[in-house]
Parts: structure tokens; sequence; C-alpha cells
């Protein structure tokens, strides 16, 4: 979901005219599609973890403001969202220069233009790469795994060390993951059918 | 009485080609004014000078007491009084016609829903497209979409109305239904800037013709004169082209 947000905010911020904020973007959309994923997890864990303050919890250990969870989100947004931006732009520079003209001169601003016929119609191109980035996500996901979030394969682990029934185990967890990502499939395809545009072939 | 529309001594280049070189012209509350010239003469240029959709270098043009060239425009309060319609209609596919229609008074007008639900469809039906509300603009044709477009831009109320060239996308039969629109409109007195190529509909509605050439107004006059005794040979050569 995250990602998204920063999909869309990102290839928004590229069509600004404020060149430092579109180099801004340019720098992280570049940053975070040529590091492989788990070194982001590790940076932002491990590197940016070590820096921020900790608090006492209920039993006065000290434990980091920032959970391992947390990190883990906010890598994986940021890696997904990173993609998003670019499949965005491109679903941007789809529309037609005249169809932006024709919102101007409606007296639409460019927030305007954008909220109610840019971005529908953008998304409507770029539901297909959309898709598969989000399936991409849900198997980045293991990944936390290297910094002890309780995602499923961890979860997995754990109860194969206990009871020695890795087979079993790995066949469900296959089929867990297949389950979730066929969830998300039908999800955008019903979307995408919700969205369709007659006349369009769409 | 001041002018509705006024465009004073216009010049627009894009990069090294200049498009506008000093055009000026006037277009009274309900009067028909038509543009008609070469292509690339820079007549859509023009138009889209008039709603701030291209910023002149050079020259000063008002609508309705609106100081359009002035650095600091409210484009919103100029949009509001100028309705412009494309040759490529330029719908938004992903909205029915009423909602085409309606998006703009709601989202940026701010106008009541209902009120404006009902003014849309009285204008989709002015523009003979009742039962067509809630169809995509990829189930009509040419002709109904450029209607649609016409009703969007009444829709908002504006004072003057552009058209560029709208109808030269569309086959000879739907041409007429664009046409007959466009005339009812300027009976009813709606002031009207057009860019057309239409000769016959240009001598029949305008109250006045401009031809361009090359950044330039060549020669304007009532329809009647102009048509019938060109003074300039660049307009002679060009009517005497499409008869
Ligand atoms: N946005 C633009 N950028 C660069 N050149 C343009 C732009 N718009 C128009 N032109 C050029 O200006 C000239 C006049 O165009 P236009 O006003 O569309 O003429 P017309 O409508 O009379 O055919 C053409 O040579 C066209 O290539
Ligand atoms: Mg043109």
């Amino acid at each position: 979901m995250l990602s998204l947000v920063i999909g869309v905010a990102g290839a928004f911020a590229q069509g600004s005219r404020f060149a430092p904020l579109r180099w801004f973007v340019a720098g992280y959309v570049a940053f975070f599609r040529n590091t492989p994923p788990l070194v982001q997890m590790y940076f932002f864990f491990f590197a940016l973890g070590a820096i921020t303050p900790t608090v006492p919890d209920d039993i006065g250990m000290e434990v980091p403001l920032v959970s391992n969870f947390v990190w883990a989100l906010v890598a994986l947004s940021l890696f997904a969202g990173a993609f998003n931006v670019e499949i965005f732009r491109s679903g941007i520079e789809a529309v037609p220069r005249s169809t932006v003209e024709a919102a101007e001169s409606l007296g639409y601003t460019r927030l305007g233009t954008y909220r109610e016929v840019v971005l529908p119609l953008a998304f409507r191109v770029c539901l297909p790469s959309l898709n598969n980035n989000l399936v991409n996500l849900i198997k980045t996901t293991t990944l936390a795994y290297a910094i002890g979030v309780p995602e499923m394969l961890y979860v997995a682990n754990q109860i194969w060390s206990d009871s020695l029934n890795v087979t079993e185990m790995m066949n469900v967890l296959l089929l867990l993951y297949i389950g979730l990502v066929s969830l998300l499939v039908w999800l955008m395809h019903r979307w995408e059918r919700a969205m369709r545009m007659p006349g369009y072939g769409t | 009485m001041t002018p509705l529309v006024s465009i004073q001594d216009v010049h627009k280049r894009f990069g090294e080609t200049t498009v506008l070189s000093g055009m000026s012209l006037d277009v009274r509350k309900g009067e028909v004014i038509c543009i008609i010239g070469p292509s690339g003469s820079g007549k859509s240029t023009l138009l889209r000078c008039v709603n701030a959709l291209v910023r002149p270098e050079r020259g000063r043009i008002t609508v309705s007491g609106i100081e359009v060239t002035a650095p600091r425009l409210d484009p919103i309060a100029l949009r509001r009084r100028v309705g412009m319609v494309f040759q490529q209609y330029n719908l938004f596919p992903h909205r029915t016609a009423l909602q085409n229609v309606m998006m703009a008074p709601i989202s940026v007008l701010k106008q009541e829903r209902r009120e404006v639900e009902a003014r849309a469809r009285a204008l989709l039906a002015k523009v003979r497209l009742q039962g067509k509300e809630d169809s995509y603009p990829g189930e009509l044709s040419g002709g109904q979409q450029q209607r649609v477009a016409i009703a969007r831009s009444l829709c908002m109320q504006p004072e003057v109305m552009l058209f560029d060239e709208v109808t030269a996308a569309l086959d000879p039969e739907t041409v007429k239904e664009v046409l007959v629109t466009i005339r009812e409109l300027a009976e009813e007195g709606m002031t009207c800037l057009l860019v057309t190529h239409e000769m016959g509909f240009a001598r029949e509605v305008a109250d006045h013709v401009y031809f361009t050439d090359r950044g330039v107004i060549v020669e304007h006059g009532p329809p009647a004169e102009f048509f019938t005794a060109p003074r300039d040979a660049r307009t002679r050569e060009f009517l005497g082209k499409l008869l």
C-alpha cells in the first residue's frame, strides 16, 4: 500500500517544475532499483537502526524505537515504491497531452488534472506492470527473515526446527504463498475489470 | 462598447520558429468570428493564447475584463469564461458522457451536484444526445463525441466559445450534425471565435471573417465581401484551391 503511495507521489514529483525535487526522486529511484533488496534491508536495520534512539519497554529492557518489523516495512516499501514510480511515470506519459489540455481548458489546476484525469488513465495503462511488481513484493517479504521479522518463512523454520517436518512445512509454505499471490492477482483482476473503459477494448 | 475578447499585436514563437507575428482582432459580445487560413499559419496558437494554454511573448489579450497576458493570471477565472472545443474532441475516456459534462463544474467551480446534473442533462439533450448519457466516449461516433465536448464546455457557462477546426476529424455525414449545433449556439447569441475550413458554414454564420497566413492576418471583412471579392492575392489563391 505504502509503495503505491510512494509511486504516485514520486511520479507526480517528477513532473514538477522544481528541479531539486525531480533530482531527488531520480536519485531515489536509481538507488533502490540498482541495489539488492536484501542489502537495502540490512542497511536500514543495521546502519540506520544502530543510530536511532532506544526506549525502555515495560520490563525495563532497552528496545529500539523503530522495530525490525517497521524497518522491514520501510525498506520493502521504498524498494517496491522505486519501481512503482517508474511504472506510474510510463503510465502518465501514455496519457495524451491533448487530454491534459482539455482538462486545463476546463479550469483544472495541475493537481486537479492529475487527480481526476491523468491518474485514473495512467492507472489503467500500468495495471499489468503494477500487478507484477506487487506479486514480486509479496515474494520479497521473505527477505525480512534476514533481520528477524517473523514473516512466513521464519515461522515455518521455527516449526520445522521444533518438529523435524521440513517437507510438510515447505509444502504448506509454498501453498500459502501461492494462495497469497493468487488472492492479489484475483483482486487486481477485479480492479482491472471495474476500471474498464467501454469502447477501448482494455 | 468594449469588445468581449480583445487581441492586440500578439507575438509568439516556439524556439526558432515564429508562429504569430503581430495578430490583432476583436470579438464583440454575441459576434461569431471565423478564422481561416492554410495549416501552420498560427490559427490554433492564436486561439490557445486566448485561454492561456499558450503564453505570447508580446502583445495584450483581454477577455471580459480579464487581463490574459498579465504575469499573474488567475487561470480559473479566465477558463470559466472561455470554453474551448478541440479538433480531437479530447473527452475523458474513463468517464461517461454525462460525467464528462459534469466533472468540471463540480470540481472546479464547486457547484452543487444536483444542479449541475440537471444542467448537464439538458445540455446533452440540446446537442441531441438524449439517451447517450451513460455511454462512454469510446462507444460514441466522432460527431457524437464532439457534441459531448461542446456540451462539456457549455456546462461551465462560458461567455465565449473557441472552436478549433472541430469538424476537421469527422466524416462528411457527421460534420453537419456538429455544425448545426454550433449554428444554434450562435443564433442564441453565444459569442464564438472559430477556426474552420467549412467555407459554406463560415459564409452563413460568421459576422466577420479573418484570413491568416504565416503568422499575420492578411485580410478580414464581412463574409459577403470577403468571399466574393477578396483583395489579397494569397486569399484568392487559398479560396481558389478550396472551391
Ligand atoms: N507547442 C509547440 N511547440 C513547437 N511548435 C509549435 C507548437 N505549437 C505549434 N507549433 C508550430 O507552430 C506553427 C503553427 O501551428 P498552429 O498554430 O497549430 O497552426 P494552424 O492551426 O494554423 O495549423 C506550426 O509550424 C507548428 O509546428
Ligand atoms: Mg490548427
